[in-house]
């Protein structure tokens, strides 16, 4: 039977493999002492692998994974925060937040007209904490729209 | 002792900073009270912002420690009125608050709670006035070689007291040290695991990871669950102070104190730790044990006290070691370093401003919050009822502009979605986020004093072992890691009430 503790062993365990990997090409300069910059890094590996390793061999009763759909709401949630990250710079706090905002309203309470009122409010609200209030600079719309 | 204090006062009481207090204590008790948000994501939360505001360091440390303990005080509102504990140290509370306020006594047990907290922070905050200038002067005989095994002793604790599986703690250190290893070596000066990414040469922002892992994973769990409505159940009369019960539970607070100062100074073991110990202890030491889990105000007034008095005590060790004991602490330290403060015996000597000051703050926002949490509960009552789904996407947008603010790119709000995905994940497989934050925190200054050990010894490994300091620190570690493999048959948690999985650890 496959669990979610294996799983998460084994990536670990290959991920343990590429940071020594890595580990083994730091370059030493002139400045150097009896450990080096590699050992510490090695160390850790060390430890990884090791309870990776448990964690393989004895799992923990599998957690309740979602499926299906709940899989699919939360990769949308993961899309919109990534999304967010980038269009904050170019357009401005208040449109992107509104959005952002709204659609995760709406995936935690359902109702959509209630969630894009809580996204509006949210993102205009917030933009006047943060930038009349608390003095952040924080542009509030796209380049050359003011604010 | 007194004129430092005296002069602490003198830096922390002005207008201004008791305005902060104020807030801070507001702001703080709400973060509490709210299901989902705890004391270590709230002030994880407030880092980025209180920096850009360009706040200097007393005024932040006096606004950020308001909210911590303002945080402590407020777990216990939910506990008491939803049986949703706030945080995680507020679990015990549940176990007769709720049931008290099924009876109708719902007041009381908030007041009696308020009271506890307030005892068990302010002579938690008094025995840290106390205790940390011994520890600074033991901690000034620490060599590199004690230091590095100090450290091994915060992980090896925090992942044995702190987890249900040492493997799992263990990978979660490793992850977060493995993680404090990006960036330029100090010792060298060269790129390590930056490939070749310029973002990656300051290395990995601890505040980036401590956002990401508690406050984004939240809003995933929140979707997951569909965020179940906070419906408050019970009526909350007129609130009275009850003088009789608090008398009767006088001994029940101070016990309670005791006990949860000393699991706040032992590393790792935090507030939960303080608060369940102090419960299980009033239980055994009480003449009418069989109402205990049915509303009685001696089992709400010990866990408070615990639970707030363990948050004074995990200071001690943070503030003379640098080495936090617990999530909650593990952020204060953050904020410190964000303030370019090296908590240490150092701190003590050369800037006792810093320490004194944080001292004063401390007593001043019990106070403000024992004005606030018994008098004024009623408003943190009705603001409890902010549904999940405003609450949690203006967390995560509060998250984002933090640390937008702070750092200005993408690529950081990006790292930070990263960080939130991973404390999803790792929470669904029951492993402890805090060690990864610990192992950010720590991991170069781990380093640092392995690396400054062999250059003393010049590569002899045995000095690791060549003091009995560093011997003592090396066998509690090695205890503190296998101790809960025996324990854990012996010391059987209660019967917990359903808690939800958006639970934030301590």
């Amino acid at each position: 039977m496959i669990r979610g503790d294996r799983i998460f062993g084994a990536v670990m365990i290959v991920i343990a493999l590429g940071y020594i990997l890595s580990a083994h090409g730091i370059q030493t300069s002139f400045m150097s002492d009896p450990v080096g910059p590699r050992l510490f890094p090695y160390m850790i590996a060390a430890v990884m692998i090791v309870s990776a390793t448990v964690m393989i061999l004895r799992p923990d009763p599998e957690a309740e994974w979602p499926a299906g759909p709940m899989l699919a709401q939360l990769g949308l949630a993961l899309v919109v925060l990534i999304a967010y990250a980038y269009a904050i710079t170019p357009l401005g706090f208040i449109i992107p937040t509104a959005i952002a905002s709204g659609i995760l309203s709406w995936q935690i309470g359902g109702h959509p007209t209630r969630a894009a009122i809580t996204g509006l409010g949210l993102g205009i609200g917030l933009w006047i904490m943060f930038r009349l209030v608390l003095g952040l600079s924080l542009r509030g719309l796209p380049h050359g729209w003011g604010f | 002792m007194i004129s430092n204090l005296a002069m602490g006062f003198g830096i922390a009481f002005t207008p201004f900073t008791l305005l902060l207090a104020v807030i801070g204590a507001f702001v703080g008790t709400i973060i509490g009270a709210l299901p989902g948000l705890g004391p270590s994501n709230g002030v994880a939360l407030l880092i980025p912002i209180s920096f850009s505001m360009g706040l200097d360091a007393i005024s932040a440390l006096v606004l950020l420690t308001s909210v911590y303990y303002g945080a402590m005080y407020g777990g216990r509102i939910s506990s008491i009125l939803l049986n949703i504990p706030g945080d995680e140290p507020a679990m015990m509370t549940t176990l007769d608050g709720y049931p008290m306020a099924r009876q109708g006594l719902a007041g009381e047990a908030l007041v009696v709670s308020g009271v506890a907290s307030f005892v068990g922070a302010f002579i938690a905050t008094i025995g840290l006035m106390v205790f940390a200038p011994y520890l600074a002067a033991v901690a000034y005989k620490f060599g590199p070689a004690e230091y590095f095994a100090l450290y091994m002793l915060a992980f090896c604790t925090l992942g044995g007291m702190g987890s249900n599986n040492q493997a799992k703690a263990a990978m979660s250190a490793s992850i977060g040290l493995a993680l404090a290893m990006v960036g330029l070596d100090k010792t060298t000066g060269m790129p390590r695991f930056t490939f070749g990414e310029l973002h990656l040469q300051d290395g990995i922002d601890f505040l980036v990871a401590i956002v990401g892992l508690f406050a984004v994973a939240e809003v995933f769990f929140f979707i997951e669950s569909h965020g179940k409505d906070s419906a408050i159940g019970v009526k909350l009369g007129k609130v009275l102070i009850p003088w009789k019960m608090l008398k009767r539970c006088t001994g029940a607070m101070l016990r309670g104190t005791g006990i949860g100062f000393v699991a706040g100074v032992l590393p790792g073991a935090g507030a939960s730790l303080g608060s369940f110990l102090a419960y299980m202890t009033e239980k055994s030491v009480a003449s009418d044990k069989d109402t205990f889990g049915k509303g009685n105000p001696k089992g709400v007034a010990a866990p408070e006290a615990g639970n707030n008095a363990a948050a004074g005590g995990a200071l001690v060790p943070m503030l003379t070691l640098g080495v936090p004991g617990s999530g909650t602490t593990a952020v204060l330290l953050a904020l410190l370093l964000t303030l370019n403060i090296t908590p240490g015996p150092l701190l003590f000597t050369e800037r006792p401003e810093v320490v004194w000051s944080l001292i004063a703050s401390l007593l001043i926002a019990n106070i403000v919050l024992l004005l606030m949490n018994v008098p004024m509960v009623k408003i943190f009552v009705h603001i409890l009822s902010v549904p999940a789904w405003v609450l949690l996407p203006g967390v995560t947008m509060i998250a984002f502009v933090g640390i937008y603010s702070l750092t200005g790119s993408s690529f950081d709000m990006l790292m930070m979605v990263g960080f939130g995905v991973l404390g999803y994940v790792m929470r669904k497989l029951d492993m402890p986020t805090v060690p990864v934050i610990l192992g950010i925190l720590l991991g170069n200054a781990m380093e640092d004093n392995l690396r400054r050990a062999m250059v003393l010894s010049n590569g002899d490994w045995t000095f690791l072992f060549s003091s009995a300091i560093s011997i003592g620190l090396w066998v509690a570690a090695i205890l503190g890691f296998l101790a809960p493999f025996f324990l854990r048959r012996v010391l059987k948690k209660p019967p917990m009430p359903e808690t939800d999985p958006t639970l934030n650890e301590d």
